[in-house]
C-alpha cells in the first residue's frame, strides 16, 4: 500500500512582501496608454503596491476631457507595417483608432476610463504631475476623480522610494 | 505532480498545490483549502466560488477579476477584501481551478 503525501500549499503571502512598483505614464496615445495600465493591473492582483504617475502627454489619460478619446496614429509608426504615405491620408487615425479599440474589445480589455477605475478599485494609486498641470492650466477638478493628488517630481520620488520604477 | 492528499482525500494537484481535476473538488475540500491560506469562507466567498466554478465549466478557463466583477456581479473592490492581496490566484486555488491565464 502506498501513502500519498499532503498537497503543497501555494506561498501566496510570502512572495509579495514589501514589493512596490512605480509606473510613469508619459504618453497620450491609445497604444502607449495600455502597457502601463496592463502592468499596473497585473501587479495589483499580485499584491504589489502600485503607483501610477501621469506626466506630459500621459495627462491625456487622466484629463476628463480626453481620457475617453485617446487615439492611435499609424503615421510614422513602423509597427503598422504599412506604407507611410498611406498612413498620412485623411481619416487614417480615426480608422486605426477604431480598429485598435475593436481589437481590445475583442480580447475583453476595457477602455482607458474603465481601466483606471479597475486599477483604483484594486488599490492602485493615481498621481498627477504638478508641472504638467501648470503647463496645461489644469486643476484637480479637471482630472479624473480617482487621482489622489497633483504632486511634484520630488514628491513622486519620495513616495516611490524602494519601488521598481518603469517609464512608459 | 500527481496524486496528493488534502484532508484525507486523494486528489490531483500541480506543483504549487492547485487542484487539477475539476470533479475532484468538493465543498469540504474548499473549506480545507481556504484554511490552508488562512481564510474563513463566508456566504459571499461561496458566491464567488460558485460563480467561477460555473464559469469555468462553461468557458473552459478560469475567469479574470474583471469577469467576476462584470459578469458575476461581485465588485473588484470586494474581491480584494474577500481574498486579500492576490484575489485571482486565491479564489482559483480554493475553487479547485487553474490560475487565471488572462492578462487583464
Amino acid at each position: 500500500m502506498t501513502t500519498t503525501i499532503e498537497a503543497p500549499v501555494p506561498a501566496f503571502d510570502e512572495e509579495s512582501t514589501g514589493r512596490k512598483l512605480a509606473i510613469i505614464c508619459s504618453k497620450g496615445s491609445l497604444d502607449m496608454a495600455y502597457p502601463g495600465l496592463v502592468l499596473a493591473n497585473a501587479a495589483l492582483s499580485e499584491g504589489i503596491e502600485t503607483h501610477l504617475f501621469f506626466t506630459f502627454w500621459g495627462f491625456d489619460m487622466i484629463n476628463k476631457e480626453t481620457m475617453g478619446h485617446l487615439q492611435f496614429t499609424p503615421l510614422g509608426n513602423p509597427a503598422t507595417h504599412m506604407p507611410p504615405l498611406l498612413m498620412g491620408l485623411p481619416g487614417m487615425t480615426a480608422f486605426a483608432t477604431h480598429m485598435m479599440k475593436k481589437q481590445m474589445d475583442g480580447i475583453d480589455v476595457p477602455g482607458i476610463p474603465e481601466f483606471l477605475e479597475m486599477i483604483s478599485d484594486s488599490g492602485g494609486h493615481l498621481w498627477a504631475c504638478r508641472m504638467s498641470a501648470d503647463m496645461m492650466h489644469l486643476e484637480a477638478d479637471d482630472l479624473y476623480e480617482r487621482v489622489e493628488g497633483i504632486i511634484s517630481a520630488s514628491d513622486f520620488l519620495e513616495l516611490s522610494e524602494g519601488a521598481q520604477t518603469i517609464f512608459v | 505532480m500527481g496524486l496528493s492528499s488534502i484532508a484525507g482525500h486523494e486528489v490531483h494537484v500541480d506543483q504549487e498545490g492547485f487542484m487539477t481535476v475539476y470533479d475532484e473538488w468538493s465543498d469540504e475540500l474548499a473549506q480545507k483549502l481556504a484554511a490552508n491560506i488562512d481564510l474563513e469562507l463566508t456566504e459571499r466567498h461561496w458566491e464567488v466560488l460558485r460563480f467561477i466554478r460555473r464559469d469555468f465549466e462553461q468557458q473552459g478557463e478560469t475567469p479574470t477579476l474583471r469577469r467576476v466583477s462584470n459578469t458575476g456581479g461581485i465588485p473588484i473592490k470586494e474581491l480584494f477584501d474577500l481574498f486579500p492581496k492576490k484575489p485571482a490566484k486565491k479564489m482559483a486555488y480554493i475553487a479547485g481551478l487553474p490560475k487565471p491565464a488572462g492578462c487583464v
